[in-house]
């Protein structure tokens, strides 16, 4: 019975939009709330000032003359040493002088063109991957660099084979220790975890009882104890116990307590997979092999990506422990060169750099994650 | 099919068609798996047994009885067991594991408090509130744990002063190098019957709550318990303690000329420990307790809006019992990760399991097989204990489906 | 307002003015519910019916206008809210039944709690209501075991054990597979019967036709027009409505 003529739109009222409705609904909104934001603005005046004073406002950066890219940059005329440096804030001119053997370890100055192109080739992986995301054959072209990968780098860095002057492991140190195992860590744990998932969801009992208990093992005891294993026993574990390489050792040790973590993250993939598709699978004739290796893994493994880049992250984080085993990681050579007697009690300084160096890292790999992590579920939206 | 069917079956095929059988094949390849793994077990075995010959390794069990000979640093693990030089490295095995087991305890409950502060307030609408606490998350978790715990290890010696000039709190509490000194109880006799008291105000309260929620079902009258909780928990205990003449006394630190005397000593590598483990798995916790107030479902919270439900009383019967279903098995899964990091002690020199069995006694006596053996099994009995607790809440806790 | 009819309004609805952020949601909405009265809300989707009905129980806010419900007035005092909540009940789309409690444990819920029955009162009406929605033999299950019309018959008894004067029903059987949703239907038409003020956000026609007294129909966050049944369907007026009917009606006969 009644028809109501056409109606305005109009805009909110006054005091309901803007910067006062934000505040209000924000962060004031009520007694506690308020005192709430008022603590927080608080605590952050009582912490941050100070410490950008330390970091930034008060500290030394008195690093000479230094040539970056090709450009000479004068900070100051002379570089600080420990006496003129400053004890209330921070003395960067200390890592300054130190940062070759936090990025490079003990490896000889005059080949660092070797380490350098590792971490070139790196970056390389990371840029090819992101390239042929819609080639054709990007699967192809990744297994092919992540076989490739570990090959160059190990005969760039190791040398030998008449190609290179040997740089014997326990030369190689700091951030590219760190890479070192980080890659081979993930590269190796990978496959050995996925045949471990295979094997826990086999129906042959003995294979499934061997994996479970390997996996269930490895995911109790802290890494340092298989770190120990790896370090104090393994040598006994072989034939006349040869003086096994050190760096070896560690990486036994993290690429089997990888791939059991892998494992589990794989086997959550393949439980994700419908019944449906291991039944058609099998409808079509396909054997035990091509049913893994062209059905369900593919889409086992596609799935559980976000994960894998979760757990690789951890093992990341995992690495500093080889310090405890005696391999001179980037937290080892802050260690170890707090010790020298000309700089004493920088510290501090050293696990600052560090702290920025990891995180810094470490949240580039988790943004990377989560970015992975939107696309595949707006991928996977059927 | 059994055993009988293939061996029947076998029989009567033909070669080729025993080859295809799936499950001689099955039987067959596991066979093999076992001759591999054992063999391999074998020959490892055998190497290891052959180099301990040849270099002169012991085996067995007998070092334990031997004298450790070396200080421990004094915490609550020295304390119980009284331990000495002269003591047995057996006793250093179980100082070791009574420190871990400290560590693990007051971490688990500190990281506890802190990750539900932390979760909570990450979904707060308060604006700077929830950016603060993303900020801590993303802090946190993005350094390794190792690091953490040298970062605050170093600022803690740096910043505590030195024993002469101890920071103290109202002279009971004192601050400095050494760590931190809190007053040593001295139990007395009558503390025992204290103890019982506070046991015996727990059960009454439990009944008690029984009697008043028989009282709500029957007649709708909902009673208020927390002041009767507190005074039966709090006060029948405080009673019994002034009757019996205050049997609990204190053994106050004292700053003495250049040091400070008695008290109880809490050293700087625990408290580093402890609170750098805890802060760290705190952004894990605070994680698993957002996502799972997250999962609640938004029509939830207004159907128990829409009934008439108060805030509080949604919160609590409504919202907390299906998020926490979500959020408790990842966090009893970092209460094992916490203990297990507590190995890392091994390098700011807190005396847990890794560190004082499985590094000092390892680097003297060398059976590195017997001793991390040891140390292993000590994990997984742990691992397992809390594997069994999580099995248990989840069946308690499942929500009933199709 | 209309006070010489022997029923009294037990909704006002005044200028109602609704914004989400920039987005004028509800545009001067005047609308009177009569006691009694079963008035169905239709329209497209994004034209403000749900936001309009979630309004009158202040599950949303509104920033212009007023509410008055049962002679209460709608503001942000929790006192009245409360009031107000216990007189108007909703059925929600996504049933929203509490997974973690039994079948007869979701509707004991609010008497208990809210309005301080005893339990075995409490029981007594939960089975009497289950009973009329023929569910009773699903009394000590979970929801998470019934079917999505089971859940929702369910939702509907929850909503009546709190005996409220007003139902709302925010597009009850949108989220049901077909087969269902004549059982939740047929509950409805029965509570329509039984004499208490109804308003649904629905796409049932058939409902509609059979049980309104009024339909309104909005667009645009706005009340387009409404009509008894009968006219709204054979003569509607405005041309969105001309043009909502042609859409809706094309599948059914």
């Amino acid at each position: 019975m009644a028809v109501n003529e056409l109606q305005s739109t109009r805009k909110p009222p006054i005091f309901q939009i803007g910067a006062i409705l934000w505040l209000r609904t924000n962060l004031f909104s009520s007694w506690v709330n308020g005192l709430l934001t008022l603590a927080s603005l608080y605590l952050l005046y009582i912490s941050i000032p100070p410490l950008l004073d330390w970091m930034v406002l008060s500290a030394n950066f008195n690093f000479g003359t230094v040539n970056i890219l090709g450009f000479e940059i004068k900070f100051s005329e002379v570089m600080a040493d420990n006496q003129n440096c400053g004890r209330e804030a921070a003395c960067w001119p200390y890592i300054y002088e130190k940062l070759y053997m936090y990025i490079y370890g003990f490896y000889p100055r005059e080949e660092s063109w070797r380490p350098d192109t590792v971490y070139g080739l790196t970056a390389l992986l990371f840029v090819i991957v992101r390239l042929v995301r819609n080639y054709k054959y990007k699967n192809r072209v990744i297994l092919s660099l992540i076989v490739a990968y570990p090959i160059v780098s190990y005969i760039l860095l190791a040398g030998g084979f008449g190609l290179l002057p040997v740089v014997e492991t326990h030369r190689w140190g700091g951030l590219l220790l760190t890479l070192v195992i980080a890659s081979v860590g993930i590269i190796v744990s990978f496959p050995i975890g996925v045949v471990l998932a295979l094997g826990r969801r086999s129906n042959l009992r003995v294979i499934k009882l061997f994996s479970t208990l390997f996996i269930e093992f490895i995911r109790a005891v802290p890494l340092i104890t298989i770190l120990f294993m790896a370090s104090f026993v393994l040598p006994l574990f072989l034939e006349s116990g040869n003086n096994f390489d050190k760096l070896l050792r560690a990486l036994i040790g993290i690429a089997l307590f990888q791939a059991a973590y892998f494992a589990e993250v794989v086997r959550g993939g393949l439980q994700a997979i419908p019944k449906g598709q291991y039944e058609a699978a099998d409808a079509i004739g396909l054997s035990y092999l091509q049913k893994n290796a062209l059905i369900i893994l593919p889409q086992a493994l596609k799935i559980s990506i976000p994960n894998i880049v979760g757990s690789s992250i951890s093992l990341f984080k995992d690495t500093t422990l080889v310090l405890i085993i005696g391999l001179m990681d980037m937290l080892a050579m802050v260690n170890m060169t707090s010790q020298d007697p000309y700089w004493l009690g920088r510290e501090t300084e050293g696990y600052v750099f560090v702290t920025m160096v990891m995180w810094v890292i470490l949240y580039s790999m988790s943004r990377y994650s989560r970015k992975l992590e939107i696309r595949f579920n707006t991928e996977n939206k059927n | 099919m059994k055993q009988q069917n293939i061996l029947s079956q076998v029989k009567s095929l033909t070669f080729r068609e025993i080859l295809y059988n799936n499950e001689v094949r099955a039987f067959f390849f596991q066979v093999a798996t076992l001759l591999l793994i054992f063999g391999l077990f074998y020959t490892i075995i055998g190497n290891l047994f052959d180099n301990i010959e040849a270099r002169g390794i012991h085996t067995g069990f007998s070092f334990l009885k031997n004298r450790a000979g070396f200080d421990i640093l004094p915490f609550l693990g020295n304390y119980l067991q009284d331990y000495t030089p002269e003591s047995s490295n057996l006793t250093v095995f179980y100082v070791g594991l009574i420190n871990t087991l400290v560590v693990a305890f007051i971490g688990i409950i500190i990281t506890t408090f802190l990750g539900l502060f932390i979760g909570i307030a990450r979904l707060s609408n308060n604006y700077l509130i929830a950016k603060l606490a993303g900020g801590y998350i993303e802090l946190f978790r993005n350094v390794p744990v190792l690091l953490q715990i040298f970062f605050w290890y170093n600022i803690f010696i740096n910043i505590f002063p030195h024993p002469k000039k101890s920071l103290s709190f109202f002279d009971v509490v004192f601050l400095n190098q050494r760590g931190l000194y809190l007053p040593k109880p001295i139990l007395e006799n009558g503390f025992l019957l204290v103890i019982i008291a506070f046991v015996v105000g727990i059960i009454l309260t439990v009944f008690m709550k029984r009697y008043f929620n028989k009282k709500h079902d029957e007649t709708g009258v909902h009673t208020r318990t927390l002041g009767y909780s507190t005074l039966l928990i709090l006060g029948l205990p405080a009673v019994f303690f002034l009757l019996l003449g205050s049997p609990l006394h204190f053994d106050f630190a004292v700053l003495g000329k250049f040091n400070l005397n008695g008290g109880m000593q809490i050293v700087p590598e625990f408290i580093a420990l402890t609170f750098a483990l805890s802060v760290y798995t705190a952004t894990y916790i605070a994680e698993a307790i957002r996502s799972g107030i997250e999962a609640v479902d938004k029509g939830q919270k207004e159907a128990a809006a829409a009934i008439g439900l108060t805030q509080t009383q949604s919160l609590k019967l409504i919202v907390m019992p299906q998020a926490l279903r979500v959020a408790i098995p990842p966090t009893i899964n970092q209460y094992l990760n916490l203990t297990k990091n507590s190995s890392l002690a091994t390098a700011i020199g807190y005396p847990e399991l890794m560190s004082s069995f499985g590094g000092t006694v390892l680097n003297q006596v060398g059976q590195a097989v017997e001793i991390l053996g040891m140390a292993m099994l000590v994990y997984l009995v742990i691992s397992l204990c809390i594997s069994l607790l999580l099995n248990f809440v989840n069946k308690r806790m499942a929500i009933p489906e199709r | 307002m209309e006070t010489e009819n022997n029923k009294s309004n037990i909704i006002e609805i005044s200028e109602l003015n609704k914004w989400y952020g920039d987005f004028h949601a509800l545009k001067n909405i005047n609308m009177n519910v009569k006691e009694g009265e079963i008035i169905v809300v239709c329209g497209p989707s994004g034209s403000g019916k749900s936001t309009l009905i979630r309004c009158v129980n202040f599950l949303e806010k509104f920033q212009e206008g007023n509410i008055v419900v049962s002679g209460i007035e709608l503001t942000d005092d929790a006192q009245k809210i409360r009031k107000i909540r216990s007189e108007v009940a909703m059925v929600f789309q996504h049933f929203n039944l509490f997974p973690h409690l039994t079948i007869v444990d979701n509707l004991t819920l609010a008497p208990i709690w809210v309005h301080n029955e005893t339990k075995e009162e409490a029981r007594e009406k939960a089975l009497k209501f289950l009973e009329r929605v023929d569910i009773s033999e699903q009394a000590e299950k979970y929801p998470n075991q019934l079917s999505g019309g089971q859940q929702q018959r369910v939702a509907i008894a929850r909503s009546l054990c709190t005996s409220p004067k007003i139902m709302l029903f925010d597009e009850p059987t949108s989220a049901l597979d077909p087969e269902m949703i004549s059982e939740v239907l047929d509950v409805m038409v029965e509570l329509a019967k039984g004499g208490i003020t109804m308003i649904c956000v629905t796409h049932e026609m058939g409902f509609a036709k059979k049980m309104a007294n009024r339909i309104i129909f909005m667009d645009e966050g706005q009340i387009v027009e409404e009509n008894d049944p009968i006219n709204f369907f054979k003569n509607p007026e405005s041309n969105r409505l001309q043009l909502f009917l042609s859409q809706i009606l094309t599948h059914d006969e």
